[in-house]
């Protein structure tokens, strides 16, 4: 099937008018440095064939595509339940897509000659990922990890300290995603001539969003093959949860063009429509409120912020999903109405972690949470025809003690 | 008035100021609305009185990543008060009513860049341009991503300041300068603000690659705090930013006892660091007078 819809040639960088690369100037030379060597390293067959021996043997991929048959019967008895499959990221090594990114990224600091790398981490799993990727490679690894985010992931930060990361605490502002990025970013602009900032997500100044989301573009293409080979025909949907929003973009860029693929980003609601008691910066029509295109980090996108300016404080059952700005290729696809974006509560997706692990023995991510209750909430909009993929980001052991209070159980 | 004498800012004018008298400048940070507004109004005029040449208004900022933690503490103090953009340009309009002499001292303001967009980049460059303001520093404005906000400003007569870095490269330097006008920051150091005991080795060598592409006057910023890293700077530069140490003033003072005395007992403070600041910048003149011309300090 041919697509109206292409990806705008404009200025590199740019998703439209998104993106870009706002930073203090001491940041822009490495940023070209380090685009130069993705550039470089994109066509050179070593470097390809390093990266995908790592994904292959390292992290285990290809991931299966699962039909997930008791969660598809069981919505069918509802009503107009779709055929559901799961993109079962969460069987990577480290629990969690985040290591297709940090793979290759910490082969470009080995190729650009850092011998260090820092990373930010709100739900800890980039944080896990880059520390695995640093001890492989032999590389010195920080993290920086809000003091809240410490606390409600415990699991990760002691994970971290195992593979030898140095894990640092972040007390400033709402101390979650946003407050370590900050501190990454200060620490990055200190130590720039030996450090290579991995981030995490598809969000930051050009290169980052490109190349973060090119790293995860594995998941697309096996899923795109996957469920070709499966039902022979197209999904009619994707559904994936986003905060900065890099599995979504790792699972819909190899689908953008397949007209009749409807993609469907499920952002953070958390406990409330008021601005800083959610994570939800495109689904406006659900009434959250607050998010307006401005500059956060690096990049122009949807940023949830007061009148004046100030970037908002935000709330998620799921660290990382608790974020005030999105990828600003989602904010692309939303505008250009390529991708649909909405928002499920944090209650909704605490049910939809205990339906999946009671229908189909697999405890998600808090974060891939989300996007099952995305789908479930759509139920009665969907024909018996409809063909799901859901990304299942990661595994959900991380999220045992907020699983546990939330059953009534004390932890 | 000629349209030239309309667009020479004060800043360009007090540079001109300094170069005849061979004396290096003191560019003063502090952030507007720490610990209230009434106070940095204070703050302004006494620095101003005690010679500051140039005063940079931060305007607060929820997420300042290029900020080391003394400021980032006085941008949450501003904004736990209630600091907006608004209320900083009006700070200006204050100032430049104030009946004191130092109420005509060139005023940047030195902010992030979602604010200034947020308010709208042309209602933005009226209001401070009305107010009394003479320029404008975007820490996370690079000149690949200021076309429109060069072209608003400069039709408002507002001087656009660039930052340049030590990891800047000779093409990006000229770059920058060339988008510059009032003067060129440099940055002396990689890394956030904040005060250092030394300043480092290779800031010479930086200052002598940014005199090579342009005749703007040169502020040095980032880790200076003391009379002797002026000194240091004499016959290399042509003025030195001073912020985190001045806002450390501020917190010392102030937090210890908020209310009217210690204000005072703040304001009282950063005379006396200017002072001591522009004195060094006076003996400056002695070592910038040895050299006949500031082009072969350059090279």
């Amino acid at each position: 099937m041919v697509s109206q819809f292409t990806i705008p040639a404009t200025v590199p960088g740019r998703f439209g008018p998104y993106g870009g690369r706002y930073v203090p100037e001491t940041l822009m030379v490495p940023l070209l440095e380090l685009e130069r060597s993705y550039e470089v390293a994109k066509s050179d067959p070593e470097f390809q064939a390093r990266f995908n021996d790592l994904l292959k043997n390292f992290a285990g991929r290809p991931t299966p595509l699962q039909l997930a048959s008791r969660l598809t019967a069981y919505l069918a008895d509802s009503g107009n339940g779709p055929k559901i499959y799961l993109k079962r990221e969460d069987l990577l090594h480290t629990g969690a897509h985040k290591i297709n990114n940090a793979i290759g990224q910490g082969l470009l600091a080995v190729q650009m000659k850092k011998p260090r790398v820092i990373a930010e981490t709100g739900a800890g799993q980039h944080g896990v990922a880059t520390a695995t990727v640093a001890a492989h490679l032999g590389l010195e690894c920080t993290v920086y990890m809000g003091t809240e985010d410490m606390a409600r992931q415990a699991l990760n930060v002691s994970r971290m300290r195992m593979l030898g990361a140095e894990v640092i605490g972040v007390e400033s502002g709402s101390r979650t995603l946003k407050d370590a990025i900050n501190e990454a970013m200060r620490d990055w602009v200190t130590n720039v001539r030996t450090t290579h900032y991995l981030l995490g997500s598809v969000l930051g100044a050009h290169p980052y969003p490109t190349m973060v989301r090119d790293f995860h573009s594995c998941i697309g293409r096996e899923a795109r093959a996957q469920i070709l080979a499966a039902e022979k025909r197209l999904p009619t949907h994707l559904f994936a949860c986003v905060g900065g929003g890099s599995n979504a973009m790792g699972l819909f860029h190899e689908f953008l063009k397949d007209e009749s693929v409807k993609m469907v980003g499920i952002e953070a609601g958390g406990r409330g429509n008021e601005l800083g008691e959610h994570a939800a910066r495109l689904a406006a029509a659900q009434g959250f409120t607050g998010a307006r295109p401005g500059v956060l980090q690096g990049t122009y996108t949807y940023v949830l912020q007061t009148d004046d300016g100030q970037i908002a404080t935000t709330h998620s059952v799921s660290a990382g999903l608790d974020y005030p700005a999105i990828g600003p290729e989602h904010a692309w696809l939303a505008d250009q109405h390529r991708a649909e974006y909405s928002a499920v509560t944090d209650a909704a997706a605490l049910d939809a972690a205990q339906l999946l692990a009671r229908t189909e023995g697999i405890i998600p991510a808090l974060e891939s949470a989300h996007a099952i209750a995305g789908v479930i909430e759509r139920t009665p909009q969907f024909t018996r025809e409809d063909l799901v993929i859901i990304n299942l980001s990661g595994r959900g052991d991380k999220d045992m003690d907020t699983y546990s209070r939330s059953l009534g159980e004390k932890p | 008035m000629s349209a030239d004498v309309h667009r020479t800012t004060r800043i360009t004018r007090r540079f001109a100021e300094l170069r005849d008298s061979g004396e290096m400048g003191i560019v003063a940070y502090i952030t507007a609305g720490d610990p209230s507004f009434a106070a940095t109004l204070k703050f302004v005029l006494a620095m101003a009185a005690a010679g500051a040449d140039v005063i940079e208004l931060g305007v607060p900022f929820s997420d300042p990543l290029a900020d080391g933690p003394t400021i980032q503490r006085a941008s949450e103090r501003a904004l736990k008060n209630g600091a907006t953009l608004v209320r900083v340009i009006d700070l200006v309009r204050e100032i430049r009513r104030a009946n004191s002499l130092a109420s005509e001292v060139p005023i940047v303001l030195f902010s992030y860049y979602n604010p200034v967009f947020q308010m709208g980049l042309e209602k933005f460059a009226a209001a401070a341009s009305a107010a009394g303001a003479d320029g404008v520093l975007i820490t996370d404005l690079t000149p690949e991503e200021s076309e429109e906000y060069r072209c608003t400003l400069a039709a408002h007569h507002l001087d656009t300041v660039f930052l340049g870095a030590p990891t800047s490269t000779a093409e990006r330097l000229e770059k920058i300068a060339a988008c510059s006008s009032g003067f060129l920051y440099l940055i002396s150091r990689t890394g956030v603000t904040g005060a250092k005991d030394a300043l480092p080795d290779d800031l010479p060598a930086l200052l002598r690659r940014a005199r090579r592409v342009t005749q703007l006057p040169i502020a040095v910023g980032f880790g200076i705090s003391l009379p002797g890293h002026v000194s240091v700077l004499g016959g290399l530069a042509d003025a030195a930013v001073v912020g985190s140490a001045l806002v450390s003033e501020i917190e010392k003072a102030t937090t210890a006892n908020p209310n009217a005395a210690g204000i005072d007992a703040a304001a009282a403070a950063l005379t006396d660091r200017i002072g001591s600041l522009k004195d060094a910048g006076r003996s400056g003149l002695s070592r910038r007078g040895a050299t006949a011309n500031r082009g072969e300090v350059a090279t």
